[in-house]
């Protein structure tokens, strides 16, 4: 690392403690202002009631489950207000001339949970791990499941996408997919809300990747970190290059905010979208006023398998795009991409399970068993760097 | 019928000046759609034909074209959300 990064990761300890604070900072006007944007759509026209949107956005009231009417209740997470309804808890907070409420809501609930539910699953699982090794030499039960999961997640989608010495992007990697994933299921479940269908709640997390992937490239790449935003090609013949810059330094500018915008847009698009539907086909029984043979209850279960895995594949995506920006960055955007394999120095290109370790037509490929022939070498090389590097 | 209350429906949303937002909004999001189901087509169609060249390649062959699949529908998603929001706004 260069003199200077180095000075630069002294002042900031390491990229990710400082996005988190940055993004905690920002998170929650982003929250309160975007849950308030999200619930001012008009709810119903001027006969038909709506039975969509409330089951979509954020509200201020929680609604317990039971199994018969006398102790299933919706729990107001805020004030009785005099009409009626449920009122935030706190005033809004005035940040200059912005009002930010930060009272809780239904997604700031399920947000905790899946926090929870993350840090129990994970640490309960960690600490299994380490009993198991030491009693009986492999782990075993549910705790092998999350390990097979932690550790597809860290040879195959952030230690070959972030670039070398990707070891200290993995937590974020991990953290990233397991909340998503939590948060998304959540949702799934009656009575749960889905809080990544919050564009609040994906815009933070896509603000948290943005500043991680941001100072991890200043860190990597020192002064040359300008010339990811400043485009000066050394390339080009002398007269181009100014022309090269005004034209293309726009692009730079807008090519780095697109990418988490994009982010979280996608994230909370496929969230939201799948719940529209299913609450439309859902809907369609009331439109009729009649059960309709089951039809609309089958095509809902069909969308619902198809959220189940719609759940697990934007959470992949996610890290994996977020795993992939950081690697752009701290290569300096020379050689990798999604299509490098390699001999390009330095790093060698990406040597993720993308487009493999085989070259031009698959020559030179190991044939590759899905499960059992090379899982072995690689839970042995992971345990080996674990206990000998930090 | 039942059929006659939602065309009912459908005729007076349509006979008031919002009726033309809501079929604008419609409209946007089917064509948006449109686009996806062609990209992510040709997706599923270069990946089989890949898997029935190379069949040991096949496994990496599938992540690819799921990955390709999600970023696709990640841009068909913006033009329903903007679909979603004008309907919101109606």
């Amino acid at each position: 690392m260069r003199p200077s990064g180095r000075i630069l990761a002294s002042l900031f300890r390491t990229p990710i403690a400082l996005g988190v604070t940055v993004a905690m900072a920002l998170m929650a006007p982003a929250l309160a202002t975007g849950g308030r944007l999200l619930a001012q759509e008009p709810a119903a026209a001027e006969k038909p009631v709506d039975y969509i949107t409330p089951h979509i956005t954020d509200s201020y009231e929680l609604e317990i489950p039971w199994v018969n009417s006398h102790f299933a209740k919706e729990v107001c997470l805020g004030h009785h207000e005099p009409n009626g309804h449920c009122g935030p808890l706190w005033g809004p907070v005035h940040i200059g001339s912005l009002e930010v409420n930060l009272s809780p809501t239904k997604h700031v609930v399920f947000m905790l949970l899946s926090a929870a539910v993350a840090i129990v699953i994970l640490v309960g699982s960690a600490q299994a791990q380490r009993r198991h090794q030491k009693e009986a030499g492999h782990v075993k039960g549910f705790a092998g499941g999350i390990e097979a999961m932690v550790l597809y997640l860290r040879n195959e989608v952030v230690l070959p996408n972030v670039g070398p010495h990707g070891d200290k992007y993995v937590p974020f990697g991990l953290t990233l997919f397991f909340f998503i994933l939590l948060m998304n299921l959540f949702g799934l479940i009656p009575y749960g809300a889905t809080a990544t269908g919050n564009i609040a709640v994906t815009a933070t997390l896509a603000i948290i990747t943005l500043v991680v992937v941001e100072v991890s490239g200043m860190i990597a790449q020192g002064p040359g970190y300008l010339g990811t935003i400043f485009y000066w090609n050394k390339d080009l013949p002398l007269f181009m290059r100014p022309i090269m810059f005004v034209v293309m330094t726009p692009v730079e500018f807008i090519s780095k905010l697109s990418k988490p915008f994009a982010l979280a847009i996608r994230l909370f698009a496929n969230m939201t979208a799948g719940h529209i539907v299913v609450l439309a086909l859902i809907g369609l029984i009331f439109a009729f006023k009649s059960l309709a043979s089951g039809a609309p209850f089958i095509m809902a279960v069909a969308i619902m398998a198809l959220e189940l895995f719609v759940a697990l594949l934007q959470a992949y995506i996610f890290t994996l795009l977020s795993s992939v920006f950081i690697g752009l960055l701290r290569e300096g955007g020379h050689s990798s991409g999604i299509g490098n394999t390699g001999n390009g120095e330095p790093g060698t290109g990406n040597r993720g399970s993308l487009l493999g370790k085989q070259g031009f037509r698959g020559e030179g490929a190991p044939t590759r068993k899905w499960y059992p022939a090379e899982w072995p070498e690689k839970l042995v090389e992971a345990r080996a760097s674990v206990t000998s590097s930090a | 019928m039942t059929m006659y209350s939602l065309l009912q429906v459908a005729a007076e949303a349509a006979s008031n000046s919002r009726g033309l937002g809501f079929i604008g909004a419609g409209l946007g999001a089917g064509l948006a759609v449109i686009g996806a189901g062609i990209g992510i087509g040709r997706i599923g169609g270069s990946a089989a034909e890949g898997m029935a060249r190379q069949p040991e390649a096949g496994g990496r062959i599938q992540t690819a074209a799921l990955i390709f699949a999600a970023l696709i529908e990640g841009v068909a998603l913006f033009g329903a959300v903007i679909a979603y929001q004008i309907q919101g706004k109606l």
